[in-house]
């Protein structure tokens, strides 16, 4: 274009209509490194031990919960007939759930380039992957014998028998194995260019080492984020699919069954959201006192909450939807059985879990129509936790209060799980938490190149990112 | 003459995106094959200013998605229907439609190792020896600066001409890497 060319002016939309940037304060390139890589670097700060130790004691306690299940049996459990699925698949349903918005956030928000995933993607992935191996505890010493769980898997044993391939259970241990493999991949490869970072900031020989083993030998060339980001997006198209295709076998192993609360085809839609709807609650609980405390508050800026909150809103409207219409169809479908069982869910023995779920997840997400309420992060963190509590109560309301009344009246029985049930389940939020502190500790939480790409210094059309005459 | 074999190529420095962006276009202008950019995360519209068409990534996770499909239709009838044939309810031993959620959670399985595979294999990674790595400056290229590479094996290199376009594209340093 020639000098003397006429110069347009374009006018800058109005204040209120401008979109608050992403990385706030005009934080340069080298700010965001400093700040996100110095979590992981320098001695442990006592917060970090605060936090650990427990976490690693709970785990402990966990551990010692799962040998003397393993050892003594699986009648420790609370589990009876015709309660034989309980705490357990409530818990592993409930930790697979909370997986999903890991991969939402990483993979749906990145097809639909919602440039505000960045600073909170990695943390999602790292939860999600953490998330699925506490799930996978559950069904796999559900089974009682855990030395033959290799038997869910198609490998040739002793017996010549292969796994019963129509079975939704089967389906269950390929979604959810498959989740995990997916998940840990894209968590790799989305982290290969920040642990070059690590690389290249690390001072001691084993830290170089360590990450320069991890990082491939990333160089950053154009060449390789041109492949790189078209597998990231391949990578991204292949995990949307997957996680809806994850909750929904889950939702199967209900739905596939006779059982009358279980045998409804709005149980995947309903399922997918409701994991959503929980793995957001925890997102926030995670990431709400990571920002604080590490001073991330220019890359996980309100905006990101508010957003965050926005989802929980949407995601719980559509769970509070899937109560009613369930309830509608169990009428209006005119099976007396069906209509008994959800009867029996809001009015029987188990109508406390039924109303705790129902206040923690139709009413409490409500709160976010208010600009005041998402902006209130205190506000936020405890809605977060309410709403994952809500979704846990979710889970046990479907499955107990389902099998609890079962065909036959002399079957029927009151639940109550047994300690090692408890300790059980707390035990895997210490496994959750000490992995997730150890990531936090040596890996970069937050992904560093790509809050570099929505940073203003980043933007090679933005005036900070030195175009001419940029906007 | 000896230190031009092994000589790697030219490094220059650049402060921002919009920089590297002009100068990588003169440089694909220039008509250079063997040179490359280096930033520190994916800038927009790079691609483009270095005269990249698309990428081929997309063949391996197809290919690898299709063997998943493929394979999982075949184990499934294997087990079920010819190796141990497992009766229930009179249904077919072997049904399409009962496979399908196993077979489509092994297309996204190979699918994704494809992808990954597939980077990695185009991108010739892992490589944990770079002779860029050669250069202290270059650390920074996961951290702030941007860097274009011309290689000394580019057939339209040359030593004076070559630092002479870098310098004229707006690069502030300079400087021979060596193997």
């Amino acid at each position: 274009m020639s000098s003397d060319a006429p110069s347009i002016e374009i006018p800058l939309p109005p204040k209120e209509l401008q979109r608050e940037p992403l990385v706030l304060h005009h934080r340069p390139l080298g700010w965001i490194s400093n700040q996100i890589a110095c979590i992981a670097e320098g001695p442990a700060p006592k917060w970090w031990w605060i936090a650990f130790i427990p976490s690693f004691l709970i785990m402990c306690v966990g551990a010692a919960m799962i040998s003397y299940q393993v050892s003594t049996g699986v009648g420790v459990w609370g589990l009876m007939v015709p309660v034989a699925w309980a705490w357990d698949i409530t818990n592993f349903v409930w930790w697979i759930g909370i997986g999903h918005a890991g991969t939402l956030i990483s993979a749906i928000l990145c097809l639909l380039r919602q440039r505000w995933r960045t600073s909170i993607n990695r943390a999602a992935e790292a939860m999600t992957i953490f998330a699925v191996m506490c799930a996978g505890i559950f069904p796999m010493f559900h089974v009682g014998r855990v030395w033959f769980a290799y038997w869910l898997f198609p490998i040739p044993n002793a017996n010549g028998v292969w796994p019963q391939f129509r079975s939704p259970l089967l389906w269950d241990v390929f979604a959810v194995s498959t989740y995990f493999t997916v998940s840990l991949l894209f968590w790799y490869m989305g982290m290969i260019p920040d642990l070059a970072t690590m690389r290249d900031r690390a001072k001691s020989k084993l830290r170089q080492i360590g990450y320069g083993i991890a990082a491939l030998g990333w160089t950053g060339s154009n060449r390789h984020w041109w492949n790189y980001e078209k597998a990231y997006l391949l990578l991204a198209g292949l995990a949307t699919p997957l996680v809806l295709s994850v909750h929904s076998i889950v939702s199967f192993d209900f739905a596939v069954s006779q059982v009358p609360g279980w045998h409804t085809t709005i149980f995947p839609p309903y399922f997918v959201a409701g994991a959503i709807f929980s793995g957001f609650g925890m997102v926030l609980t995670l990431v709400l006192p990571l920002r604080a405390i590490c001073n991330l508050q220019d890359v996980i800026t309100v905006r990101h909450v508010e957003l965050m909150c926005k989802v929980l809103l949407a995601t719980g409207s559509i769970v509070g939807y899937a109560y009613g219409m369930e309830f509608f169809i169990a009428w209006y479908g005119g099976n007396p059985y069906e209509l008994y069982a959800f009867q029996n869910r809001a009015f029987g023995p188990y109508w406390w879990a039924y109303w705790s779920m129902i206040t923690c997840n139709v009413v409490s997400p409500h709160f976010f129509w208010f600009k005041r309420f998402r902006t209130n992060l205190w506000f936020v963190f405890a809605i977060s936790i309410v709403v994952n509590i809500g979704m846990w109560f979710e889970r046990f309301v479907i499955i107990v209060t389902s099998l609890h009344r079962d065909y036959l009246p002399s079957n029927w029985a009151y639940y109550i799980p047994s300690w090692v049930d408890i300790w059980t389940y707390i035990g895997t939020m210490g496994l959750f938490m000490t992995f997730f502190l150890l990531f936090v500790r040596f890996l970069p939480f937050c992904n560093i190149a790509e809050v570099k790409v929505v940073s203003e210094y980043g933007d090679p059309h933005h005036s900070l990112g030195g175009a001419k005459g940029g906007h | 003459m000896s230190d031009s074999t092994n000589r790697f190529g030219l490094l220059a420095e650049f402060d921002t995106p919009a920089e590297t962006m002009v100068a990588a276009a003169k440089v694909r202008d220039a008509g250079f094959k063997r040179w490359d950019v280096y930033t520190p995360y994916p800038v927009h519209g790079m691609d483009a200013a270095m005269g990249l068409g698309n990428s081929r990534v997309g063949w391996f996770t197809f290919c690898l998605g299709c063997t998943g499909f493929t394979l999982g239709m075949l184990m499934i009838w294997y087990m079920n229907a010819y190796n141990y044939p497992i009766t229930v309810g009179g249904k077919p031993n072997f049904s399409p439609m009962s496979s399908f959620p196993v077979c489509y959670e092994m297309t996204i399985l190979f699918g994704a190792f494809g992808s990954l595979g597939g980077m990695l294999f185009l991108n010739r990674l892992p490589r944990w020896y770079h002779p860029l790595f050669n250069s202290d400056r270059f650390k920074l290229v996961t951290h702030d600066k941007f860097y274009i590479c011309i290689e000394s094996s580019d057939p339209k290199y040359n030593d004076a001409e070559t630092r002479g376009l870098l310098q004229a594209a707006g690069s502030r340093h300079i400087e021979e890497v060596r193997e």
